[in-house]
């Protein structure tokens, strides 16, 4: 989706606020936040791909105007309603109805978070391209959660690696979640193909791409 | 309640909102507060910066470790027991005095966390994510690191799964150090690629 998450590229943002960005958190909330949303991920009711799309529905001028964190409670919010695990109800009147004591204990997380989730995934069709070949993105604007940024949509680039099949973002966002493998490959685009002839030419910024986003350039 | 700061002030809304919500998934069973703590104590205590340091001072002195390290990330930084979530599939991208590295997640905030902890509030905030792939020679700048025109910038913007450390250049005038020392000098940010290390 065209949301305000898709940031690469926009004018207008102050310099990084370097010193006062240093931490980690901005506040002991945006840690219970964090927390949170982990543990609840732990239940598995929803992956990767869907705790983003989630996050990236905040309206765009809200998600702008918060901080990360935020994001994440909105994220988090929609996801536990989404999901089942709590009604509309509950959230709104912070009671609960019906207990789910589905709650992933302390003595776990370690080995929850030492497995990961890795995004392998087989694809029935071997790799289109190879490094070194020529290749554009395809212009297409999407409603739901892709991993296309827009900055790259239309350009042209060259395959720099094959990262092997992964899990397509696309689909697994999906409320089936479905995991169906995609051929990633590392293209690199020139500073110039995306930003014009004022950008640096010697540059290149380098985007990991799945095969669906690519066609052969005309 | 553990708040640092203004310990008499009353709750802000938004404090209040998350202390409910976390009442609120206890009460229901879904989440336990001992898991809240073990995860931040985690990311805050024990998973950080050091262990990308302690990689990037490996392959400064280990060549056969650098080399294994370029081919096949994962699994070399899993030598050094740094692995699980978010460094499932790893690459260490390598500055050289031609090359310069760039780290962004422009659509989220994805970043190694086994090799650098969680990202600093900077890395996910509006002003990186937007600007580290347009101008990322004026962000460095920011950051007081001015490279040469000659200098060939790669900023790296993880779209997928795959999560990226940069190997900074060893500095001069560190030729004689050792690994542990060498480590102590590898920065979180000159992993992220915006600055360089330097010997202080």
């Amino acid at each position: 989706m065209n949301g305000a998450h898709d940031l690469g590229g926009m004018h207008g943002f102050d310099p990084v606020d370097i010193e006062s960005g240093k931490e980690l958190f901005h506040a002991e909330w945006e840690k219970r936040v964090f927390a949170m949303t982990l543990a609840c991920g732990f239940l598995g009711k929803w992956n990767i791909d869907q705790g983003r799309f989630a996050r990236e529905r905040m309206e765009p001028g809200a998600y702008l105007n918060s901080s990360y964190y935020e994001h994440w409670l909105h994220g988090l919010a929609l996801l536990l309603v989404e999901c089942g695990l709590l009604s509309q109800d509950e959230l709104d009147r912070f009671e609960v109805m019906n207990e789910s004591p589905l709650a992933v204990r302390a003595n776990r997380v370690q080995e929850i978070l030492s497995a990961g989730g890795p995004a392998d995934c087989a694809s029935e069709t071997d790799p289109i391209f190879s490094v070194g070949d020529t290749v554009r993105v395809r212009n297409e604007h999407p409603s739901g959660h892709t991993r296309a940024p827009r900055f790259v949509r239309g350009r042209s680039g060259t395959v720099a690696s094959y990262h092997g099949s992964h899990v397509l973002p696309d689909v697994s966002s999906q409320p089936e979640g479905v995991k169906q493998g995609a051929h990633l490959y590392n293209v690199r685009f020139s500073a110039t193909e995306l930003w014009g002839e004022g950008a640096t030419s010697k540059d290149a910024v380098y985007v990991d791409v799945f095969e669906p986003y690519l066609v052969v350039p005309a | 309640m553990t708040h640092d700061h203004h310990h008499n002030a009353p709750l802000s809304e938004i404090e209040q909102r998350v202390k409910d919500l976390e009442q609120l998934l206890v009460e229901k069973g879904l989440v336990d507060p001992a898991t809240l703590d073990e995860l931040i104590d985690t990311y805050e205590t024990r998973v950080g910066p050091r262990n990308g340091a302690a990689v990037v001072a490996k392959a400064w002195v280990d060549p056969e470790y650098k080399k294994r390290l370029l081919d096949d990330a994962t699994s070399a930084i899993a030598e050094l027991g740094y692995v699980g979530r978010q460094g499932e599939h790893m690459v260490v991208v390598e500055n050289t005095p031609q090359v310069h590295n760039l780290v962004v997640c422009t659509l989220c905030s994805c970043y190694p966390w086994p090799v650098l902890g969680l990202p600093p509030v900077w890395y996910k905030a509006s002003s990186y994510r937007a600007r580290a792939v347009r101008e990322p020679r004026a962000v460095m700048a920011e950051f007081d690191c001015v490279l040469p025109d000659d200098v060939e910038v790669r900023v790296w913007d993880s779209t997928a799964e795959v999560r990226y450390l940069v190997l900074p250049m060893r500095p001069e005038g560190a030729e004689k150090m050792g690994e542990a020392e060498l480590a102590e000098l590898v920065t979180r940010d000159s992993m992220i690629g915006v600055t360089q290390v330097s010997i202080q």
